[in-house]
């Protein structure tokens, strides 16, 4: 599972590895930290963003050795959704029946359909709508685009997508 | 002095454009050492041949008072293949069902040999293999910069300054009249039909648009783009085209409230050739507006390069047609 924990750090040196080998330990992988030196709590501690993967099983066991080290576990969450995509649909988005369209996403159990604006100018003309959909990861969030690929296909909606961003190295 | 013979076949916009550059040019060709003498112009309605060069001034105002610069009757075959030159400027208009008239030009050309500089897209489009083969067996060269993003030198980049990169994906935007569309509606909150009359009154779309707003226009640069750079057999009918009729001043808005223009994009990479309508956020480069086109061309050395300049217009595309020319007389 990934993991994204707020950890509290006391302001003197060596607290940051003190708080990061527990993971590495535990077989953690850590891919992000964000450490905000400038930005202390009231408690006068610095608040250190992390995400990582780990098994499942072992979380408690990690929780409790940062704390017993004295680094304070502020927050702990799943990070589930980790990918996002926006796209526009254009047609008859309502007619088409878009409850089923958003449930053709939604029912995959990886990918959900997050956010959706929808705008019908007139009775006799063409809706358009902008959605957002986040999925597990990035394999899953293509899948959710095929999926509303083929429906939008059947249902006769222009489907806009977004142009590739990475740098889609070799 | 080196002095190069050329004919211009096809005397529209972009022949005429040649033909001015040619004369504005004079003095910046001689201090090069090149000597550009044009022996044959041909039109529609007829042909002037001059071995010893025609009097392009003359044969401009010709054009403009009586719609042709006809003074002879000589084909475009035959100035092709009879009248002594070196090169050919095929600029005669795209045709994307057969290539005609400018596919047996370049053919007759190659097969005479002598040297194609072209703007026309529906030769290369359609033929691609069979016209650099051509040119090839004849020992002759054979260049095209005008057809892909008219003043944008998309090709002489990737082949002569990103020499030794291997291109991994190309995306762009190489349709100005779609690109103007799209960014007054995005501006005015316009429907396609309103903004499609405006851009045909100042000339920037056709009395017929489909082969811009459907997308032909830029599945055929798509076409020239993966043959040359990507070296794929490809023709016109492998490209995957949506066209900008169907989009909604209100799906330019949701995507403007989310820091996204919609563009007409062209994508060549992984053997996919795709161009449709899709979401670029505001601040990428290929966020560009207006009738301009942007190319950006990721490469493994290099990284990502982007271009941007003008499409489309009489003398911009007669840049790229000089500096082909130029590169003839210089490799020739």
């Amino acid at each position: 599972m990934i993991v994204s924990m707020t950890l509290e750090l006391k302001d003197i040196p060596g607290q940051l590895v003190l708080a990061l080998s527990p993971i590495s330990e535990f077989h953690g992988n850590i891919m992000s930290v964000i450490h905000q030196h400038e930005e202390k709590t009231p408690r006068g501690t610095i608040p250190v963003q992390i995400t990582f993967e780990i098994d499942q099983r072992v979380l408690n066991e990690l929780i409790e050795r940062l704390e017993k080290s004295g680094v304070r576990v502020a927050r702990v969450g799943e990070e589930r959704l980790r990918s996002s995509v926006s796209v526009v649909l254009i047609g008859h988005i309502v007619h088409s029946d878009i409850g089923d369209t958003i449930e053709k996403i939604d029912s995959t159990g990886f990918a959900e359909v997050v956010d959706l604006s929808l705008a019908m100018p007139a009775i006799n003309r063409t809706s358009s709508s902008y959605l957002v959909i986040n999925a597990v990861g990035e394999k899953e969030l293509k899948k959710a685009l095929e999926i509303l690929r083929e429906v939008s296909k059947k249902k006769d909606l222009l489907m806009i997508e977004p142009i590739r961003l990475n740098s889609g190295a070799p | 002095m080196k002095t190069i013979r050329l004919s211009i076949i096809g005397f529209g916009a972009v022949g005429q454009g040649v033909a001015r550059s040619i004369l504005s040019k004079n003095e910046y060709f001689n201090e090069n050492g090149i000597d550009l003498i044009v022996v044959g112009i041909s039109d529609s309605k007829g042909s002037e041949v001059d071995a010893l060069g025609i009097d392009l001034e003359n044969a401009l105002n010709r054009k403009k008072q009586k719609g042709t610069v006809a003074n002879g009757k000589e084909s475009a075959l035959e100035i092709i293949e009879h009248v002594e030159h070196d090169i050919v400027i095929e600029a005669t208009p795209t045709n994307i069902d057969d290539g005609e008239p400018g596919l047996s030009n370049m053919l007759a050309a190659f097969n005479s040999g002598k040297h194609v500089v072209t703007s026309n897209k529906g030769p290369l489009a359609l033929c691609f293999s069979e016209l650099r083969e051509a040119a090839e067996d004849n020992g002759v060269l054979f260049r095209y910069e005008a057809t892909v993003g008219g003043a944008v030198p998309i090709f002489n980049l990737i082949h002569e300054a990103l020499a030794g990169n291997r291109v991994i994906r190309i995306e762009g935007i190489l349709n100005g009249t779609t690109n103007y569309i799209l960014t007054r509606m995005t501006e005015e909150m316009l429907n396609y039909e309103l903004v499609l009359k405006e851009a045909q009154e100042l000339g920037i779309a056709e009395a017929d648009p489909t082969y811009d707003v459907e997308g032909i226009d830029s599945a055929c640069k798509l076409v020239i783009i993966a043959n040359s750079i990507f070296k794929e057999d490809a023709t016109y009918r492998d490209v995957d085209v949506t066209g900008i009729t169907k989009i909604t001043p209100e799906a330019l808005e949701l995507a403007n409230k989310n820091n996204y223009v919609i563009k007409l994009i062209c994508e060549a990479g992984n053997g996919s050739l795709i161009v449709a309508p899709r979401l670029v956020p505001k601040k990428h480069p290929l966020a560009v507006g207006g009738t301009l086109n942007v190319a950006s061309i990721l490469t493994d050395l290099a990284g990502r390069i982007t271009i941007i300049g003008k499409g489309a217009g009489s003398i911009e595309t007669a840049s790229s047609i000089l500096s082909d020319i130029l590169y003839i007389a210089r490799n020739s």
